[in-house]
């Protein structure tokens, strides 16, 4: 009986720590959004936090954009030659790209190469207790360095996931066009009449704004909430990769449900 | 580096990428085909409209001309009501006729105009009174067995 009444009180528990746990990040999301207005009164620190987190994320997701786009334009055309119709390659190209792979893949990338870098910085800020030393002098370190870099990654991500996307199609259309030998003229009036600006440009564009928004959040709150030993800044730097990944992953699912479903 | 050398970099960055994104507009999109400065409505009525979605094309002698705006269903006439936004600077004679055709085999429908020889223009808002429904291919399949069972009874 006894056994019972624990296990129950266990799950009770368990209940209540998830909701507590949920809780206290939504509230650290809400002033992280509250705190990154205030932050565009520094406009300073922002550009600092764009170019550290966007710019030198540049190479890898233009190389990558690049080479998703040859791939594309390469396996596409293996299909779609099957049913004759390859002059098709634009639009798969262009539309797989601006909806799908564009916002999603960069969003990967992006939590691989920037995610990682600003949990870890925070971590180690933490466990150096420079963020308390802060604290100490009355300065918010949640507004002085969390907000900068959430608004950073924030107005970063979806910058890259466009041009990601754009040199993706430069991608299709090089293997497309110059090295298969499809029709340029088709290639590109089939991608217009294909791709519409509103449903699909539109919607990747709103969702790479969504996954800016994960990706911060899970990197910079894994960060600030990491243990402050060495061990612990690791444990956390692998987190934000896996849980953002995830977060990223499931919220396209959503959204392409929300958005496409009709 | 230097403070300006940042901030350089950084504008360069957000330049890059609203470029990518104008590229996808209108590029990759179709913001320059839809946009028209100008346009009248004009309405039709269809018995049976297929596979039109609105934003597709209105097409006269294979040209763009408009496209389709809203498409709502009269539950008086059991009819389709289609309204469509013509450019500007196209008109079109009184006794336009609409159709409902596809383009390809397979591909998505769109609605021919072909103009009729009224020496009055359409005016916006006015109705197109002679419309051509679209093929439903199971209609026609429907058709050719019945013609088909029809012969063999015959002979």
């Amino acid at each position: 009986m006894t056994r019972l009444l624990d296990a129950i009180a266990r799950l009770g528990a368990w209940v209540v720590g998830m909701l507590v746990g949920m809780g206290y990040g939504a509230r650290f999301f809400l002033r992280l959004c509250l705190l990154s207005l205030r932050a565009l009164r520094r406009p300073r620190l922002v550009v600092d936090q764009v170019h550290f987190i966007g710019n030198h994320s540049l190479s890898i997701i233009l190389v990558s954009g690049l080479f998703v786009g040859f791939v594309l334009g390469l396996q596409g055309y293996y299909t779609l030659q099957a049913f004759g119709s390859e002059q098709a390659l634009g639009v798969l190209v262009a539309l797989s790209l601006v909806r799908e792979l564009g916002p999603v893949v960069a969003a990967l990338l992006f939590a691989g190469r920037a995610g990682t870098s600003l949990t870890a910085e925070i971590g180690l800020m933490k466990s150096g207790e420079q963020l308390l030393a802060m604290e100490m002098m009355a300065v918010d370190p949640v507004a002085r360095v969390l907000a900068p870099r959430f608004l950073g990654a924030v107005i970063a991500l979806p910058l890259l996931a466009s041009m990601f996307s754009a040199v993706g199609v430069f991608g299709g259309y090089l293997v497309g066009v110059h090295l298969i030998g499809v029709d340029a003229g088709s290639f590109w009036s089939q991608m217009q009449a294909g791709v519409d600006v509103f449903s699909d440009v539109g919607n990747g564009l709103i969702k790479s704004v969504v996954f800016g928004f994960i990706c911060a959040f899970v990197a910079l709150f894994v960060g600030y909430e990491a243990r402050p030993t060495p061990e612990g800044v690791a444990r956390a730097t692998t987190t934000t990769v896996v849980a953002s990944s995830l977060a990223v992953l499931a919220a396209d699912f959503l959204l392409t449900a929300l958005m496409f479903s009709t | 580096m230097n403070r300006k050398t940042t901030d350089l970099l950084v504008g360069l960055f957000v330049l890059a990428g609203l470029a990518a994104i104008l590229f996808l507009a209108l590029k990759v999109g179709n913001l320059a085909s839809f946009s028209f400065a100008d346009g009248y409505s004009v309405t039709a009525r269809f018995d049976n409209i297929g596979g039109l979605k609105t934003r597709a094309p209105v097409k006269s002698a294979g040209v763009v001309v408009g496209r389709v705006q809203s498409i709502s269903f009269d539950s008086k006439t059991f009819q389709a009501t289609v309204e469509m936004e013509i450019d500007e600077r196209y008109r079109f004679p009184k006794d336009t006729s609409a159709s409902i055709l596809t383009s390809g085999l397979l591909g998505e429908q769109y609605i021919g105009l072909s103009p009729g020889g009224d020496p009055d223009d359409l005016e916006p808002g006015e109705r197109i009174t002679m419309t051509q429904s679209a093929v439903v291919l199971e209609n026609l399949i429907g058709q050719f067995l019945y013609g088909r069972a029809s012969e063999g009874g015959s002979q």
